[in-house]
């Protein structure tokens, strides 16, 4: 197998056994790069030299005989909405296209730390709006298993990137299902942390009581790797919390005896792509034949999820978005007349039309007179979602389900209808209005196209998580696929 | 033509004089050139995120509770969403529905006796920048914005429509000033903006049960502002009711130079502020113990100061309430009268000799040379006789100007008052040889021919003869 298609732990294990370097790993991803970006588009900004002087102090490491941790010297991409210092970070945006921030996410400082290699800024929704990285304002990203497919999104180039061999792992972002559902449609493994597992310092807010930052890996040991560095708790953001970190691959055991799957029949009804489902109850039979307990339960206020995240999200992300004004950072509309003509112009150039359809879905709903009805509503209905999930999870470990409706659809097919846009998200969703965590992990095909199947557990409780996700991977073969291009 | 009431509830806004900003690291200095006190967070770059200084927490709550306010057991942080360009985020973090602190109240003195004025509730909120003009805002053709000011950390207090007259929201501000500055929080400087101050102002016929309609009147960054600015309003109010007119609900602004309020814009031009809670912050959740803490570490406020001074050290209630308005001048008055304690001498001298000196030299009593201590020696001085009041007053004016004490000062200007028998006896009789027609006329029962004699005798000692010493000697030669 080529190295770029390779995990994290066997090119870790590759390194210091002295069978490859890290500087010829990090050209063996470039020459990928190379190769596949034109068809793919995964990258807004590539930073090769960054990742060569990364590469070769990994090196230097390993020939004066230091130990290095597991992900040092590794390829890795990062979501565009996650700052970079003194490389660009745009959102995905125009009104951040010459944006260079002074300081870097917390999440970047744990990895350059810990010795990763960053190769470049991935592509995305514009600020993570979307669920295809359609919305993208510079290009479009294409699916590697089908380049007239999407990769979804909005970390749609996240995953993409570690599908086609163009990173070994990636960051992205998930405030509605933005890091599983990409992983689900490029066959790859994504995980959404509990709320407040990772520091969100850095991350270019889109709704803020949702985001979280997670990785994008190609197995679960990986995932679990990068758990390690990002997790815990950061001074720097009010909402990480404080909590011991600990080493997730300790979790990693192939065992499921004994343990407790809800699956909520609302996420396998009608919506759902039969052939779609139809992998999910394959997936959902093998984990019982691996001594798991598998049973529909129900959340019943599931109907209610997409609703209500259309309204907190846009809501916050309008108080967000409302800095992008042209005074400070970012483009300017030059031919403005006064301070307002300012705003108004630059702000009507810079963003793209979801952007502009959720600040005004936001807006809307915190105007007075329409608070109450709106969004204090789905404040409320956010708490009965929780309680949903808390109650199913008295009696299961974890819950099953899909992570979309369909597999990866055509790049075009839903651009025009933002209904059917947001419907691919209403299995991931839910997740992030109660904050707990969930995984994607490859569990099919449908028609040459890759299935992902969520597991979703209890807050903090990424452990079980991951172990039951270990252990299916263990027991089957999808994640050993790659897309050929 | 009906009597009118004034119906005045004031917004203060105070600055906490914390080290660093409410959400990040960056200095709070005053000053400094132009974006230097700033950082990523209160830029609101792209990306970053708050975190709360505990220490303005701190600082609300024992503002809070030297108001009497209620600490809440559970208090958030909201953004008021509204563009303009000295906001780094076009939003400002405040606090909208749970405030720190509610409830409580401050007692103003007016014609009618003492009244408590009560205050709705005290929040904590972030600074903006300033923008910086070429001319005028409607000339200029580009502004710059300086964002040093931005985060850094406000206080403020919405009072109840409890005052009824200009000079009572002047009282108000004042007592307000007065108990911020005793607990340390903040240096309440008008003119450097740390203490600002919205109105609320209507009028209603006398006896009627609502209220008026109100309008708003922004920025008064002056007691004389203020209180003009009241009164003009007042006025102009009941004018345009007497003539008919409405009272329309509209903020105006204060023009200093026309003696003026302005229409700024009307509440149809209000802004929606969209308040939503901070995701970014966590709610805070506020330890009562933390608020004993608080509670135990205030000092002695300045009414339960006044009081004090009355009981204690039996002074008048006038300069109780004097000498206990700034907590500096209290202070200062009582290691005095520790150190002499004769306390309504020490108030006398405080609020005469030594207030005039501080205020015709622009001085503060925190930059004045006198140690209380000296002053104290300076009265014992006069107290036991050493010297006259008269010269103490000029021993008081080279204390003030050098920062010498008193004794020094006596010895080497020989003021010493002269009080032994002999020395007087012998002026006495000097004075007696060369006066013969006074002498006669005192003899011839003109009591008052005694008076110049007296008053020559101390001429002659050059006013250091003990004048008790002087009458009595003198009557007993005659
Ligand atoms: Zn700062």
């Amino acid at each position: 197998m080529q190295l770029f298609m390779r995990t994290a732990h066997e090119l870790h294990d590759l390194m210091m056994k002295k069978e490859i370097s890290a500087e010829e790993l990090s050209k063996a991803v470039f020459d990928r790069i190379e190769s596949a970006e034109d068809k793919i588009g995964a990258f807004i900004t590539r930073t090769t030299e960054n990742a060569f002087k990364r590469a070769r102090a990994v090196d230097r490491q390993i020939q004066s005989g230091e130990k290095i941790v597991p992900l040092a010297g590794i390829p890795l991409a990062i979501k565009d909405n996650i700052c970079t210092s003194g490389i660009l970070t745009t959102a995905g945006s125009k009104i951040l296209s010459n944006f260079v921030p002074p300081y870097s996410a917390t999440v970047v400082e744990r990895f350059d730390a810990a010795g990763a290699a960053m190769v470049g800024k991935t592509n995305l929704d514009e600020f993570a709006m979307g669920s295809s990285t359609e919305n993208s304002a510079f290009f479009v990203t294409r699916n590697p298993w089908n380049t007239s497919k999407v990769p979804g999104g909005s970390s749609g180039g996240s995953a993409a990137a570690v599908a086609a061999g163009e990173a070994v792992c990636a960051l992205g972002s998930d405030t509605g299902g933005s890091i599983r559902q990409p992983a689900s449609f490029c066959g790859v493994v994504g995980m959404k942390p509990t709320y407040g597992a990772v520091s969100r310092y850095g991350l270019i807010a889109y709704a803020s009581s949702l985001d979280q930052i997670g990785p994008l890996a190609r197995d679960v040991t990986d995932c679990a790797l990068m758990m390690n560095v990002i997790c815990g708790h950061d001074q720097l953001d009010s909402t990480s919390a404080q909590y011991q970190a600990q080493d997730y691959t300790g979790f990693l055991r192939d065992d499921v005896r004994g343990m407790r799957f809800g699956v909520p029949e609302e996420y396998m009804a009608e919506g759902i792509d039969p052939a779609v489902r139809a992998v999910i109850i394959k997936a959902m039979e093998r984990l019982e034949s691996l001594g798991a307990i598998v049973e529909y339960t129900t959340l019943p206020h599931t109907e209610y999820a997409l609703p209500t995240y259309y309204m907190i999200a846009p809501a916050e992300a309008s108080s967000n978005l409302a800095r992008y004004d042209g005074v400070r950072y970012g483009i300017r509309a030059e031919d403005a007349e006064d301070v307002i003509d300012m705003f108004m112009k630059t702000r009507s150039k810079g963003f793209g039309n979801e952007v502009k359809r959720r600040i005004m879905l936001g807006t809307y709903a915190l105007s007075a007179g329409y608070y109450d009805a709106y969004y204090l509503k789905a404040l409320k209905v956010r708490t009965l979602i929780k309680e949903d999930f808390d109650r199913a999870f008295e009696k299961y470990d974890l819950l099953l389900s899909p992570v979309s409706p369909t597999t990866a659809f055509r790049i075009g097919e839903k651009t025009d209808d933002p209904l059917q846009m947001y419907l691919s998200d209403v299995c991931t969703i839910s997740v992030n209005l109660a904050g707990i965590p969930g995984i994607s992990i490859p569990c099919g095909f449908v028609d040459g196209m890759p299935v992902g199947l969520q597991l979703m557990g209890r807050h903090f409780d990424e452990g079980t998580l991951l172990r039951a996700a270990y252990t299916f991977e263990q027991n089957t073969d999808y994640h050993k696929h790659y897309p050929e291009l | 033509m009906p009597q009118y009431e004034t119906v005045i509830g004031l917004e203060v806004h105070i600055e906490l004089k914390t080290r660093s900003k409410i959400f990040c690291n960056s200095t709070t200095e005053f000053g400094g050139e132009p974006n230097t006190h700033v950082c990523p967070v209160c830029l609101g770059l792209p990306g970053v995120l708050p975190v709360v200084n505990k220490k303005v927490v701190e600082y609300a709550i024992r503002a809070a509770l030297a108001l009497n306010c209620e600490i809440a057991e559970f208090s958030k942080f909201d953004r008021k969403n509204y563009y303009y360009p000295d906001m780094p985020k076009n939003y400002q973090i405040s606090q909208y529905d749970l405030p720190i602190a509610q409830h409580g109240c401050l007692e103003i003195d007016t014609e009618n006796g003492p009244r408590k004025i009560g205050i709705t509730r005290l929040h904590m909120e972030e600074d903006t920048g300033k923008l910086v003009h070429q001319g005028t805002i409607t000339t200029t053709p580009f502004s710059l914005v300086d964002y040093n000011r931005a985060g850094v950390p406000l206080i403020e207090i919405v009072s109840e429509p409890d005052l009824r007259s200009p000079e009572e929201a002047r009282q108000y501000i004042e007592k307000m000033r007065a108990i911020i500055l005793y607990t340390g929080v903040s240096d309440c400087k008008m003119e450097e903006g740390s203490l600002r101050c919205d109105a609320n102002i209507s009028v209603r016929p006398m006896g009627m049960e609502g209220l008026g309609t109100k309008t708003e009147i922004k920025n008064l960054n002056s007691f004389k502002s203020l209180l003009k600015s009241l009164s003009y309003e007042v006025e102009r109010q009941i004018e345009t009711l007497e003539e008919g007119g409405r009272i329309i609900q509209e903020t105006r602004t204060w023009d200093e130079a026309k003696g003026v309020t302005l229409s700024m814009r009307s509440k149809e031009q209000a802004h929606d502020y969209r308040y939503l809670p901070d995701p970014d912050l966590v709610p805070m959740e506020i330890d009562r113990n933390w608020v004993d803490d608080i509670r135990r570490s205030l000092p002695e406020l300045p009414d339960e100061r006044k009081e004090r001074y009355v009981e204690e050290y039996g002074l008048p209630a006038y300069d109780a309430a004097i000498l206990t308005n700034t907590k500096e001048l209290a202070d200062y008055f009582e290691v005095c009268v520790k150190a002499w304690p004769n306390p309504k001498a020490v108030s006398n001298w405080i609020m005469g000799d030594l207030t005039r000196l501080l205020n015709s030299s622009g001085q503060e009593i925190t930059g004045c040379k006198i140690a209380p201590e000296n002053l104290a020696s300076l009265l014992r001085l006069i107290d036991k006789g050493t010297i006259s009041g008269k010269i103490a007053k000029n021993v008081f004016e080279e204390m003030f100007t050098s920062g010498r004490d008193a004794e020094s000062i006596v010895k080497e200007k020989g003021l010493l008052q002269i009080s032994d028998e002999s020395a007087i006896i012998a002026i006495v009789d000097e004075v007696l040889a060369k006066n013969p027609g006074p002498v006669d006329d005192f003899k011839a029962g003109k009591e008052r021919a005694l008076g110049f004699l007296v008053g020559q005798v101390m001429k002659a000692s050059k006013g250091k003869a003990n004048p008790e010493m002087v009458n009595k000697l003198l009557r007993e030669k005659l």
